[in-house]
């Protein structure tokens, strides 16, 4: 699973921030245009984790919303309101950047717009220890 | 904050070496000699993948024989490499699907790390890099991310290419980068003494083969002249040492 790869870049990550302490939570966020499966990397998260002895993390993962703005005529929209087949759904969620190729502005219909928000994964936010040591990232 | 880079030398444990060919300037032929290395190096015997780092216009595939529409993408805790006639392969046109992509500093950096994080390669012998011309993003990022990183810059005789090459390769050595040696593709030799004088080693040449395009069109690099030249340097730059 492509998730897995990932989850594997979060847990890194979220064990570098916290070093020697424990990772006792970690906020996600999950753009939607790379339109990850949350049970998926939930269950990778947690697995590769606890392979690294940490139980019991909080694993919190929140959507954010794909929002576009055209650099021709300013337009904005939202990821959301694109009709887009099954097959290129795929390659931009493997590749997030495919969506330029696929995607133009509903207005003036430049392919050169910019992903204001909602791109992939973003860690928000990573808590370390019990949670009373300030740890948060 | 961005996780990816977090992960990035792990995917590049399983690969005993990662070489960049790279030029400054375009049209000098990276492509051609990044895929011809690929299937000499596999034909001397080594484990071998290909990245296509071009990422706004990718064509290391056209090279190879794959048509982006038609190949599935396989994920194995990551994203796996497509066969390629014995290489691994891995390129953005594999997402882009042929369609124009025209990406911005910002973009092509995110599109870079999200291949170099994802892409699970196997156990290889030399991972190639094609990269794009110039001293922009896709050549900053991999000097970044990528570890153990040789590169072998590609130049012609042309003038423009010479000044270019000699700009191109002190970038690099001022940047600490191992330089494994430039190759003069379309030439007779006449680049030995712009290695001489920058300290590098001159990997050979390849001189202009007329049947290039007709033979990459029908898949058949490897009869030509092209391939043999690039064979023999490949043989004597990476598979003696």
């Amino acid at each position: 699973m492509h998730e897995w790869a990932l989850a594997e870049a979060i847990a890194r990550y979220a064990e570098s921030v916290c070093s020697s302490r424990r990772v006792s939570k970690i906020v996600v966020k999950l753009g939607t245009l790379q339109a990850i499966d949350r049970e998926v990397l939930s269950f990778a998260l947690n697995a590769i984790l606890e392979s690294d002895g940490i139980r019991g993390a909080e694993i919190v993962l929140e959507d954010e919303e794909a929002v576009f703005r055209c650099r021709r005529c300013g337009a904005t929209w939202r990821y959301s309101d694109v009709e887009l087949d099954e097959a290129l759904r795929e390659a931009i969620h493997f590749l997030p950047e495919a969506v330029h190729s696929f995607v133009r502005c509903p207005r003036c219909g430049s392919r050169d717009f910019e992903v204001v928000k909602g791109r992939g994964v973003e860690v928000a936010e990573v808590v370390c220890g019990d949670g009373s040591e300030g740890g948060s990232h | 904050m961005d996780p990816r880079e977090a992960v990035i030398r792990d995917r590049f444990s399983s690969v005993r070496r990662v070489v960049a060919f790279a030029s400054s300037k375009g049209g000098v032929g990276k492509t051609c000699i990044t895929c011809a290395s690929a299937l000499a190096l596999k034909e001397l015997g080594h484990r071998v993948g290909l990245l296509d780092l071009d990422v706004t216009n990718p064509t290391a595939h056209i090279v190879l024989g794959i048509d982006p529409k038609s190949t599935e993408i396989e994920e194995e805790k990551g994203v796996k490499p497509v066969e390629a006639r014995g290489v691994e392969f891995m390129s953005p046109a594999l997402f882009t699907h042929g369609e124009p992509s025209p990406l911005r500093g910002g973009e092509i950096h995110d599109a870079i790390l999200e291949m170099l994080s994802v892409t699970r390669w196997g156990s290889l012998d030399y991972l190639l890099i094609d990269a794009p011309p110039g001293m922009s993003d896709e050549v900053l990022d991999v000097l970044r991310y990528i570890p153990r990183l040789e590169f072998v810059v590609v130049a012609t005789p042309s003038p423009l290419s010479i000044d270019s090459a000699r700009r191109f390769t002190k970038f690099l050595l001022d940047e600490g980068a191992r330089v494994l040696g430039l190759v003069e593709n379309m030439g007779s030799g006449s680049l030995e003494s712009l290695c001489k004088s920058m300290g590098v080693r001159y990997l050979g040449y390849i001189p202009f083969d007329p049947e290039l395009d007709r033979a990459i069109e029908e898949g058949r690099i490897e009869s030509t002249r092209f391939y043999a030249s690039v064979r023999e340097i490949c043989r004597s730059a990476f598979h003696s040492l």
